[in-house]
């Protein structure tokens, strides 16, 4: 008699707890969906910018379009201000991560002054700075509406291992935190200056940026990991570009998946004692040629100062700074 | 001795029971609300549940996990076309050939089971058109993809049984027709619009409205979808835009003055997800109304007032003149490699009104 009680009890319980997760599956799709307006621009704009040339001679220019229909941005591809206007209503906060651990703190004050004057002007911008020393980190002056966070990592005893930790750093701190104050993220190198303006115009659901050092090199030729036993190896005919690892972004939903697949495959590597030829951004380009980015930057936007401009490169918005390697990594 | 024995026996159980119930209770809520708050959860992302980011509306922006692909290497260097603008100032790609990549992007919509519509109106006499359409688009319009014809038509009977691919369905929806041709043309936003609510929103991700006195001539794929898409018209894709046609009385809410525009878009082709067509017809209706309400029609009906939409709401892919195109009135002239969607001659005079 008991046992019958018990019985129907722990099946009214089951019951209960399937009904509950069935109604929240259709709920779910009921819920009132908050729907942001694709594009406001302010009617006097609109009278402000030239017409685009439909027909167009250009000889000397950078492809501006992938084949799987992702724009290419570079200066003279996108009207600055028709942007502005088109994002600025959305009220959009904009993230953006950097690593800087040992003595890699120094390079933050000059990163973060460029930041101010140059990233994302006039949105919200949320700076997470990693670090294994939240004392080293200067205090910079923000403008409205941009904050800074510090968030405190464990230091490893080699570079390369710092370096492959970021990718699970990031996807932790997005499903912990960013997930809720951002909506876009950017992920980039701490070692960098921004020079010219970086706005709207890097803005979409997945964002990688260009190699300045192999934009001009046939696929063959670059640096991917060509062991077979890699997650992150990439055959011979593979391949579109070779994207730099120290800039990448998107929606912050995207940048999760994005960050935990990276992670996943570097672990994979990790049990079979590999690490790839170029760490994280070997897996980086591996997981980008699967999963196609839907905007790509071209090295304007990703450049080496110690490599001569080219006439194609208008306008360098965020470069390296020169750097003694060795002294940084000891 | 015996019934006390059992009786005995009979109070630990009893005991147990409440305790252990609230256990499973408390157990199944622990594993619902787990679910609930994982960090996969979907409910998390909706900080700004914008459009792509719930159900039906996500598929086509979703990032997808492509297979191993042959292809040649894109070259930085190398703009795929040197003749033509292929990118707007707002950042939409403007669909050429040689822009893109069919097999990726095949695959790419593959993988998200996606649904294309597409509405075509056969009022009265144009039900004649109706064959050739289907026929010609069953050839090259979205093979591969599910695929569903919405045919508004006043004389269902008259509609011709074509046979479909598989993934391929027609829905034929009797609508009333109006006397005067503009007003056929003009009625169309209003009725896309209220099938959109009705039907399409749960039935297909994507949808296109077409002319039906067209044939597909070469492909047009899924390189044409995106959230909202105009085709440009190929008489204007020259010109500058003080000659564009649009409504330029102030009293119209299609007025654009002569120094804005962008392009001037076709009313035969146009399209995108779902709700921004929604949008874009319910839009376009209330402007027509408006104006009859203050005794104006805007000189090409309803294109003149898409064209003010899509002045206001960029599109964010434009289609060139290769997917709007009339070979007899504008010859086949070398920068359009490829006429994929053409009109088919006609008597004006003799097929509008009857």
């Amino acid at each position: 008699m008991r046992r019958h009680r018990l019985a129907i009890g722990l099946g009214v319980c089951l019951l209960v707890g399937t009904v509950l997760c069935t109604l929240w599956v259709y709920v779910e799709d009921w819920l009132p969906v908050s729907y942001v307006p694709y594009y406001l621009p302010c009617p006097e704009i609109l009278s402000r910018y030239p017409q685009p040339k439909l027909l167009e001679q250009r000889p000397t220019e950078l492809l501006t379009l992938t084949p799987w229909l992702a724009p290419i941005v570079s200066e003279g591809t996108f009207n600055a201000e028709l942007l502005q206007h088109i994002y600025q209503p959305l009220n959009l906060t904009i993230g953006l991560t950097v690593f800087a651990v040992g003595k890699y703190t120094h390079f933050v004050q000059h990163f973060l002054e460029s930041a101010e004057r140059f990233f994302m002007h006039g949105y919200r911008v949320c700076y997470y700075v990693f670090t294994d020393d939240p004392t080293a980190i200067p205090q910079v002056p923000l403008g409205p509406g941009r904050r800074l966070g510090i968030i405190p990592i464990q230091r490893h005893s080699r570079w390369e291992e710092i370096s492959t930790r970021r990718m699970e750093i990031i996807s932790q701190h997005i499903a912990k935190r960013a997930h809720q104050e951002v909506d876009y993220l950017f992920c980039v190198d701490v070692d960098m200056v921004f020079r010219n303006p970086w706005g709207p115009e890097t803005l979409g659901d997945l964002v990688a940026a260009i190699h300045p050092g192999y934009y001009a090199v046939p696929r063959q030729q670059f640096p991917y990991e060509r062991r077979h036993v890699s997650t992150a190896f990439v055959a011979d005919g593979e391949g579109d570009f070779y994207y730099g690892g120290a800039v990448f972004g998107g929606r912050v939903a995207n940048v999760y998946e994005f960050t935990r697949g990276c992670h996943m495959a570097i672990l994979a590597d990790k049990a079979n004692g590999i690490m790839a030829a170029w760490q994280e951004e070997s897996h980086l380009n591996r997981r980008f040629i699967s999963h196609k980015p839907s905007k790509v930057l071209s090295p304007e936007y990703l450049w080496d100062d110690r490599k001569r401009q080219p006439p194609s490169l208008k306008l360098i918005r965020f470069s390296t700074l020169d750097k003694d390697t060795s002294w940084l990594r000891s | 001795m015996a019934e006390l024995l059992r009786t005995q026996a009979r109070k630990p159980k009893c005991y147990l029971l409440r305790p252990v119930t609230f256990l499973l209770i408390m157990l199944v809520l622990v594993f619902f609300g787990a679910g609930f708050l994982s960090p996969r959860s979907p409910v998390l992302w909706s900080r700004r549940a914008g459009a792509g980011e719930a159900g039906r509306e996500s598929v086509g922006l979703q990032v997808v996990k492509l297979s191993r692909m042959v292809y040649p290497q894109p070259k930085v260097l190398t703009p795929s076309r040197k003749d033509v603008l292929v990118l707007t100032p707002w950042l939409a790609p403007i669909i050429w050939e040689a822009t893109f990549n069919t097999d990726i992007l095949n695959e790419q919509f593959r993988l998200q089971n996606a649904t294309i519509g597409i509405t075509v109106f056969a009022i009265k006499k144009y039900v004649v058109f109706l064959k050739l359409f289907l026929e010609t688009a069953e050839q090259h319009f979205m093979v591969g993809h599910r695929v569903n014809y919405y045919v508004f038509t006043d004389r269902p009977a008259d509609v011709p049984h074509v046979p479909l691919g598989e993934g391929r369905q027609m829905v034929v929806l009797e609508v009333p027709a109006s006397a005067r041709w503009q007003d056929v043309s003009m009625s169309r936003m209003e009725m896309i619009s209220s099938f959109c609510e009705q039907r399409f929103l749960r039935e297909v991700d994507f949808l296109v409205c077409a002319d039906v006195d067209m044939k597909f001539r070469d492909h047009v794929g899924v390189e044409i979808l995106s959230q909202l898409f105009g085709t440009l018209h190929p008489g204007y894709y020259r010109a500058s835009r003080e000659a564009f046609p649009y409504e330029r009385r102030p009293q119209s809410q299609a007025h654009i003055p002569r120094d804005q525009g962008d392009f001037y878009y076709m009313g035969a082709f146009f399209g995108g997800s779902v709700s921004e067509v929604y949008r874009l017809t319910k839009a376009c209706h209330q402007a027509i109304v408006a104006d009859r309400a203050n005794g104006i029609e805007a000189v090409w009906h309803d294109e003149s007032h898409l064209n003010r939409y899509l002045l206001d709401h960029k599109p964010t892919k434009v289609l060139s003149p290769e997917y709007m195109w009339d070979e007899k009135l504008l010859g086949w002239p070398a920068i359009m490699r490829k006429l994929r969607y053409v009109a088919v001659p006609k008597n004006h005079r003799e097929i509008r009104n009857r």
